[in-house]
């Protein structure tokens, strides 16, 4: 039993078909049950009010932006090594709901920021590397579909995705330089250090990340089987053709 | 190699090879912006390091699709695969004849441009300094770009969107050169920084387009 027999389409897809019943559900729950737990019964924070409420959307998502490219960053290296094709499918999927999760956490920042910070987008070394790394995504999407056949489309993407990962990591730390921050640092690591997130939030965002992370993987679990069923379907066509 | 950089550069130079298009699209970037912003000389000199560089930087990106593309139609990048020097190589000398008819030149013309934009006297040294040790990386990873879309029809925008990102690092160290030199401050921190970017992407890059060149020969 090793890992790499998930990379038989079909081990990978019967296991998708096992493991969605179970974490779709989870996600919809964990995400229902830590916003609803969230929203309505934390207390209002003395300074920001009910906008403080907007984290539990905000930090899972940003933390699923980040970690949604670092999967398709190890698909691609698989993909690169071992010529899995799952792989390549895997982090063709992940790419459009990595993007999705990076507008989220955008525009929550963005409707936080409004009242908190005065202003809707200010160019602060986080909000900057996001809106960088949401043009990482719509290159790496836009290469996916610009590119014909499907192999050569996944070497040129794994490149690009290999490549652009340095480049991310390097415009994190040149933006930094670049402007001194008005993002407040992540408090949630804090625990049993000074100035720690309050228990009254920390729980309800535990709850929300859990279900973020599932959803993720409910996304990407259901795209990729989708995208295996789709190159079936295209072979089995390109088979009749010739008949 | 020196052979392959002479008929880059032959190439280039000949009527129609798009030399000095990228040159005279930064003028026109130069003359154009004071005419939007205004002609205040203390708002001009405040952006002038920032526009220099920007548009230093979109007029390098006009020229890359040329890097490969014509060689890949006709066959010769074929040809360059197969040659008894290592393709890596090949994309390195043809990265370095793109920065000789495009970033060299815009180097030069640089300063020039920053009279315009009444760029403040102690910045003309740093500009200079900054461009002439930016572009080779402007260069280096636009011909990685350039490799990626090769096979795509068309591909000049999805080349722009796939570069672009990746340019972000080397602009925002060479415009912070020039702000601090224009400014009187310390620069040496973003110069090591920038000429630490140009020479990982010229030892690293070509690697990475040699490979994306090869996937889209098979």
């Amino acid at each position: 039993m090793s890992l790499w027999e998930y990379a038989n389409p079909k081990k990978f897809s019967e296991t998708a078909a096992r493991v969605l019943p179970v974490v779709a559900p989870l996600a919809g729950l964990c995400l229902a049950v830590g916003l609803i737990w969230g929203f309505f019964f934390t207390p209002e924070d003395y300074k920001q009010g009910a906008t403080v409420k907007i984290i539990f959307l905000h930090v899972p998502a940003a933390m699923m932006a980040i970690n949604a490219w670092i999967m398709m960053l190890v698909a691609s290296l698989v993909w690169i090594v071992r010529r899995h094709h799952v792989s390549a499918l895997a982090a063709r999927a992940a790419a459009p709901v990595g993007m999705v999760f990076t507008l989220i956490a955008l525009a929550t920042g963005a409707f936080w920021g409004q009242p908190m910070w005065g202003t809707w987008w200010e160019w602060d070394p986080r909000l900057t590397s996001f809106l960088i790394l949401l043009l990482f995504y719509l290159g790496y999407i836009a290469l996916w579909q610009a590119v014909e056949d499907p192999d050569t489309a996944a070497d040129l993407t794994g490149v690009l995705c290999v490549v652009g990962s340095v480049f991310a990591v390097l415009s994190r730390y040149a933006v930094k330089f670049w402007n001194q921050g008005l993002h407040q640092d992540s408090t949630i690591m804090k625990v049993g250090e000074k100035d720690p997130l309050d228990p009254a939030y920390y729980w309800p965002l535990i709850v929300c990340l859990i279900g973020i992370v599932a959803l993720f993987v409910a996304l990407v679990l259901l795209r990729t089987v989708t995208e295996i069923r789709l190159r079936r379907l295209a072979v089995i066509e390109a088979r009749e053709k010739q008949e | 190699m020196i052979a392959l950089l002479i008929r880059d550069l032959r190439l280039a130079l000949r009527a129609g090879g798009g030399f000095g298009l990228g040159l005279a699209f930064f003028l026109l970037l130069a003359v154009l912006i004071p005419l939007g912003v205004g002609p205040e000389g203390g708002t001009l000199a405040k952006i002038a390091p920032g526009i220099l560089w920007v548009g230093a930087l979109l007029a390098c990106l006009l020229s890359l699709d040329r890097i490969f593309a014509l060689d890949f139609e006709d066959g010769s990048l074929d040809l360059l695969a197969t040659a008894p020097i290592p393709l890596e190589g090949a994309v390195a000398v043809k990265a370095l004849a793109h920065w000789l008819v495009t970033g060299l030149p815009l180097t030069l013309a640089a300063p020039l441009l920053g009279v315009l934009l009444h760029l403040p006297g102690q910045g003309y040294g740093w500009l200079l300094a900054s461009l002439a040790l930016g572009t080779p990386a402007l260069s280096s990873i636009g011909a990685f770009g350039a490799a990626l879309v090769v096979g795509v029809k068309r591909g000049g925008l999805l080349l722009s969107l796939l570069v672009l990102p990746l340019y972000v690092p080397t602009l925002i160290f060479g415009a912070e050169v020039v702000k601090r030199g224009a400014a009187g401050m310390d620069v040496g921190v973003p110069l090591a920084l920038l000429a630490a970017i140009t020479l990982g992407a010229m030892a690293a890059l070509p690697f990475a387009s040699a490979l994306a060149l090869r996937i889209n020969l098979r």
